[in-house]
């Protein structure tokens, strides 16, 4: 645990950046933080956002409806560019994934205190940014309902998959990943659960609970276990923050697209996954601490770690930007030089400068300690840094397609109104699944933050 | 449990974890041997003060992760190089650089369900129902209370004699926890 950062004359109010703000009791942190599920009223604005997030939802469902009638001929998407909106919003959603697996995995790993009051909906974050992903490459394909086809099973073709295509590969990764995210995200919430089930006066809640929670007791021998099995989880969730993002770029890397057919593709995807989940995840907990009255909890301790890690990660991305338009050049190959001017000046120009705005230029100002101390700053930075991440997922797989080896074959790709409504509707079922999860589950891991309070009292926190 | 019929066991109640801690060695120290230790969070040094120290999650995880790498591999050799020979791009049946992915993420996830599984089989769960939720107040070890039961099946127990020891702990109180 690194020590408490010091005031250091910039007028920065120290007992903002404890871990734990305030005087709790066991009692009081799990009574603040199942009450927000069992009794406290909603707040204004979480019906305001699950209005607007069900609208959405609506859209989206209208979408895949219409996609699933029609076909893929009512995206903007046709040859040279087969590949524009989908795949990446596909990219984006599970890079957006990566921060919270890191959140939770690979900072236990490191005994981080900070981890433990974001940890559990950074995870939530994770399973629904991954539900949306594993949507997108399947709405994609032209016939969805044959997806399962690229999963290994007996069948009457005699045919199996062809495991050299990183496109099986990324089944592999994605279907892993969602099913290690699902397991550690419920493991830890089962002693929450049982929390709820001898809190909750409803009958129909207790059982509810209870079923989920699986009858656990907490019984000493019962946490053993329990750490145990958390932890290894924790050891097997964090390669896979390396492991999926670098199989995702591969669908890229292996083909051999000038822009695409690079070796810094998977550190250079990997870099951005964590840079657009951290956004995510300040963009998520701004506005959840303070509708749910929990900045005791998720203190400015916890911003200002997570706007560090972002600007961290903003670096290497900007340092991946700079090796990309280098080994162009350093390759001597004319398409490679080609790809690179093109998108600084070709048709996609003003999506690469805004990339680098939002990307490289922007996140600059996090190394000010009054930006990381100032919520709605932050709130807006990480809003532009989701937007530059799904661009420059956009640019890489739109600029590198649209303009390859034949002349002849060039096009430039226009989204439809489908293609927005298929983002859109994605963004607002991500917010609809994780209003729910805040409505039903416990937001917070209570039993974490007793731990949490047990060693604030002891002088450790 | 034919001692004392129809009861479970006798539990004491108490108010922080390290007072937890110290009751539940003094109880093992006593001799009792079926002895169970409540607490709404994983206290430090819990499990070692009631003698349980290998919890075999870890050798299980690891069982599940040879499992699933060495099936998978086993399974894109076999259908790569017995079931379904395809000449891919001339490159050699068993390609095995290419066979790396999906060995790494299925032994992750052989791993992460075992894991999961033996965290669930060796606890006993799921268990919905069990004596000790009928005690008086349990539903607060999910909540503030540290709790330290004393079974009824345990050699040494005596309802009189043991309701004195766990007194002797200073808990708030002790209760007798039913069987049914």
């Amino acid at each position: 645990m690194p020590p408490a950062v010091t005031a250091n004359g910039n007028g920065v109010d120290e007992s903002r950046l404890a871990v734990l703000r305030g005087h709790y009791s066991y009692a009081s942190i799990s009574d603040k933080i199942s009450d927000i599920v069992l009794t406290r009223p909603m707040h204004w604005g979480f019906y305001a956002g699950l209005a607007f997030c069900t609208a959405l939802t609506v859209l989206f469902v209208v979408a895949i409806v219409y996609l699933f009638v029609t076909g893929v001929g009512i995206w903007g998407v046709d040859i040279p560019v087969a590949w524009a909106f989908a795949i990446t919003n596909f990219v984006w959603w599970v890079g957006i994934g990566h921060a919270g697996t890191f959140i939770s995995a690979f900072l236990l790993l490191l005994r981080q205190k900070w981890r433990t009051s974001v940890n559990r909906f950074a995870e939530a974050m994770t399973i629904f940014a991954v539900a949306m992903a594993g949507l997108m490459p399947i709405l994609h394909l032209g016939r969805p309902w044959f997806f399962y086809w690229l999963i290994p099973y007996p069948n009457i073709m005699n045919v199996w998959p062809q495991w050299r295509s990183p496109l099986v590969w990324d089944i592999f990764a994605i279907g892993t990943y969602i099913v290690v995210s699902i397991l550690f995200w419920y493991m830890g919430l089962i002693p929450d659960l049982a929390t709820l089930r001898d809190r909750s006066d409803r009958r129909v809640k207790q059982v509810v609970y209870g079923l989920f929670a699986l009858g656990w007791r907490g019984e000493a021998r019962q946490w053993r276990r329990f750490d145990t099995a958390y932890l290894l989880l924790a050891g097997l969730a964090t390669p896979l923050v390396i492991s999926v993002h670098s199989v995702v770029s591969l669908d890229f890397s292996i083909g051999n697209t000038p822009g695409w057919h690079s070796t810094i593709f998977p550190p250079y995807f990997v870099a951005g996954a964590l840079f657009s989940g951290f956004a995510m995840a300040l963009t998520i907990s701004i506005p959840l601490r303070a509708v749910f009255g929990l900045k005791d909890f998720i203190t400015a301790r916890h911003l200002d770690n997570i706007a560090k890690v972002m600007l961290v990660c903003g670096l290497l991305v900007a340092y991946s930007y700079l090796i990309e338009i280098f080994m162009a050049f350093y390759s001597g190959d004319s398409f490679e030089k080609y790809v690179v001017l093109n998108r600084m000046s070709g048709p996609y120009a003003p999506i690469y400068w805004t990339v680098v705005l939002c990307n490289v230029v922007v996140p600059q100002a996090m190394w000010v300690k009054r930006v990381r101390l100032s919520t709605l700053t932050l709130f807006a930075i990480s809003i532009v840094v989701n937007v530059g991440m799904w661009l420059e997922r956009f640019m890489i797989i739109v600029t590198s397609l649209h303009r390859d080896f034949l002349p002849s074959s060039w096009d430039v790709y226009y989204p439809t109104f489908w293609d927005w409504a298929t983002l859109a509707g994605s963004l607002g079922a991500f917010g609809w699944l994780f209003l729910m999860f805040v409505r039903f589950l416990p937001a917070i891991s209570i039993s974490e933050m007793r731990k949490l309070a047990l060693e604030k009292r002891r002088g450790e926190a | 449990m034919s001692e004392a019929d129809g009861i479970y066991g006798l539990l004491a109640e108490f108010k922080d974890a390290d007072a937890l801690v110290d009751a539940t060695s003094r109880a093992t120290a006593a001799g009792y041997r079926k002895v169970d230790a409540y607490a709404p969070f994983s206290v430090p040094g819990l499990a070692d003060a009631l003698g349980f120290r290998r919890d075999r999650v870890a050798l299980i995880t690891l069982l599940g992760g040879i499992a699933g790498g060495v099936g998978i591999y086993f399974l894109q050799w076999y259908s790569a190089v017995v079931d379904y020979p395809i000449n891919s791009g001339g490159r050699p049946l068993h390609s095995w650089p290419a066979f790396i992915p999906p060995t790494f993420e299925c032994t992750v996830l052989g791993a992460a369900l075992a894991a999961f599984a033996g965290f669930l089989i060796l606890c006993g769960l799921p268990k919905l129902h069990h004596p000790i939720f009928n005690a008086r107040d349990f539903d607060l070890a999910t909540r503030n209370r540290f709790f330290l039961c004393v079974e009824a099946a345990d050699p040494r127990f005596d309802r009189a004699d043991t309701q004195r020891f766990l007194e002797s702990l200073e808990p708030l109180h002790v209760t007798e926890v039913p069987s049914s």
